[in-house]
């Protein structure tokens, strides 16, 4: 099997969108360009397990064909490689079924094989996911209320380049902001293997009270489709594999 | 994890029934035994034989688990994990499937209540058993991960540590499947989540560690000072400080090199910590106090008791002088 890319738009959010178009279509927009999206909703530390303005968060990762999980802030670090991970290992898998759709009919799929059988197969989503290379756009909430969960965030983020980058495959990340100063969303940290270098990006980041998720998810998905990317992507770059490597 | 599935977690009660869709075999829920991120493990009874069930809507994670298991069992005297008995799915009344594997039920006490009812002096011996099983493991191309004290159980007797959960075990190479923050080298800055055996030495190196930390720490500004600063706080500990501080900086590349290293420490003569001294029997106490009165006892008070002997020395001094 080739081994493509997989890409991932990580949205970590403390509230519900209250401007422009419904951030759980732009989701499902994004699945169907191949983007996964996953969503992390920070809790303050006196709010209950499941707050109202939060449960668009499981709707938004649903149809963006990810994983959503509300945590506090303490479980961010944990939390954000996992969901990571997890939501390969789903893509992979979703792959894997397709193609055993084609051979074997519509109506199989990985769990419809004898336990055996499954073992192979899970085998296989495995090592596509150790080795498949990996993109991931962060996407965060900078609104005011996010504000003293911004170190934490950071803290995290450079959590997930130390696990993402123990496998052999090779990582790029980027983290964007919104809502952005004049445009939808703000570049902070452009596409790099690593994110060991991010420590002074957030603390200038903070702005009024309105959170436009949806056009942000859209504005990061066209992120993933500019050319430098892909010609960064296409060069033999050696070092990075070796940065990788430590 | 909420994955983007409707399913609750599973909540299973004594008495309910679990019958498998492939291999159609029965087994009687008898109790809960443990929960994690990756589903539930019951006690359970099939043929009058108990047995561990662990049973998740993850089937990828199981299947995962499963094939680890399955690796174990090809390797000599099986004595790496618990012996897989059987893998199936289940399909419960409203429809949902499930998936789950029955392995051997091992029956034994957790490191720190052993400890505490035998003695501090079985840590290192202890650990010496899971140092042999990590060789054994590390030779196989696989690495534990998941090392922490919560995976580990001493059965008894004869007192044996075993690991009960494989969740984490990778191959060699790869990036470590599952781990525990207060156990991982990636967070405490001091290396990377590549599996290789000296991640597992690292873990191993904390869970020595924890026993006398039961509330766990944070790790501060600059991680490595806080560890070794802990470290040296506990006198138990000061005996094997040199391997700590080894297995911690990564400078082990072997289990075989630690497990020489502390063999020769507890081959050692017998220092003042290393005396035998039967454990008062207050097994009944939390961990939270048991730590308190560890490090109150072990301590003392060094500077008092120089004193005291000066005290006692001049005394006699002047009692010899004065009777001359």
């Amino acid at each position: 099997m080739k081994k493509g890319t997989l890409k991932q738009i990580l949205l970590i959010t403390d509230g519900c969108s209250n401007k422009g178009e419904d951030p759980s279509a732009v989701a499902a927009l994004a699945a169907q360009q191949g983007i996964t999206v996953n969503v992390i909703g920070v809790l303050e530390d006196e709010q209950t397990e499941d707050p109202t303005g939060l449960q668009e968060v499981e709707e938004i990762a649903m149809s963006g064909g990810g994983v959503s999980q509300i945590v506090y802030k303490q479980a961010l670090s944990q939390t954000v490689q996992t969901v990571t991970k997890q939501a390969m290992t789903q893509t992979l898998q979703g792959v894997v079924n397709q193609e055993l759709k084609q051979i074997l009919g519509p109506k199989q799929d990985l769990e419809e094989l004898p336990p055996e059988q499954r073992g192979e197969v899970m085998e296989v989503v495995e090592d596509l996911g150790e080795t498949s290379d990996l993109e991931v756009l962060v996407l965060v909430d900078t609104s005011a209320s996010m504000h003293n969960k911004l170190p934490t965030v950071q803290e995290s983020l450079i959590d997930l380049s130390v696990s993402m980058n123990a496998r052999i495959g090779r990582n790029r990340f980027s983290i964007f902001s919104f809502p952005g100063k004049r445009k939808d969303i703000d570049k902070i940290f452009d596409w790099s293997p690593k994110l060991d270098s991010i420590s002074s990006v957030f603390p200038k980041l903070t702005s009024g009270g309105i959170t436009p998720t949806g056009p942000a998810l859209k504005a990061a998905m066209y992120q993933f489709g500019k050319k430098s990317l892909k010609r960064s992507f296409l060069r033999k770059d050696e070092t990075s594999i070796e940065e990788t490597g430590d | 994890m909420r994955q983007a599935s409707k399913k609750q977690g599973i909540n299973l009660r004594p008495g309910n029934v679990i019958s498998g869709k492939w291999h159609h075999r029965k087994y009687v829920i008898k109790k809960q035994l443990g929960s994690g991120a990756i589903g539930s493990v019951y006690l359970c009874e099939h043929n009058g034989k108990y047995a561990a069930l662990k049973i998740s809507d993850k089937s990828s994670s199981i299947t995962m688990e499963v094939n680890v298991l399955k690796t174990f069992q090809k390797v000599q005297g099986n004595r790496l994990g618990p012996s897989l008995l059987d893998v199936d799915d289940w399909v419960d009344f409203q429809g949902n499937r499930w998936s789950f594997y029955v392995m051997e039920y091992l029956k034994g006490s957790s490191l720190a209540d052993f400890l505490q009812r035998h003695g501090d002096e079985w840590l290192g011996i202890l650990m010496l058993q899971i140092l042999d099983d990590l060789e054994s493991l590390h030779q196989t191309g696989w690495v534990f991960g998941d090392l922490k004290s919560d995976n580990l159980i001493v059965t008894h007797p004869p007192a044996r540590l075993r690991w009960i959960d494989v969740g984490g075990t990778t191959q060699i190479g790869r990036s470590i499947k599952e781990y525990t923050e207060f156990f991982d080298r990636g967070y405490w800055q001091m290396g990377s989540r590549k599996a290789e055996p000296s991640y597992d030495l690292f873990a191993l190196a904390m869970v020595m560690i924890q026993y006398y930390y039961p509330n766990r720490f944070e790790r501060g500004n600059s991680p490595e000072r806080t560890l070794m600063n802990k470290v040296k706080q506990i006198p138990q500990l000061q005996k094997y400080q040199p391997t700590l501080r080894k297995a911690l900086t990564g400078q082990y590349s072997s289990s075989e090199q630690m497990k020489n290293e502390l063999a020769t420490i507890l081959m050692g003569p017998t220092t003042k910590q290393t005396q035998y001294r039967r454990p008062t029997k207050t097994t009944t106490a939390k961990p939270k106090t048991q730590y308190q009165a560890r490090n109150d006892d072990g301590q003392g008070h060094p500077i008092l008791e120089s004193v005291g002997i000066c005290i006692v020395v001049l005394f006699f001094y002047f009692c010899y002088l004065f009777l001359l």
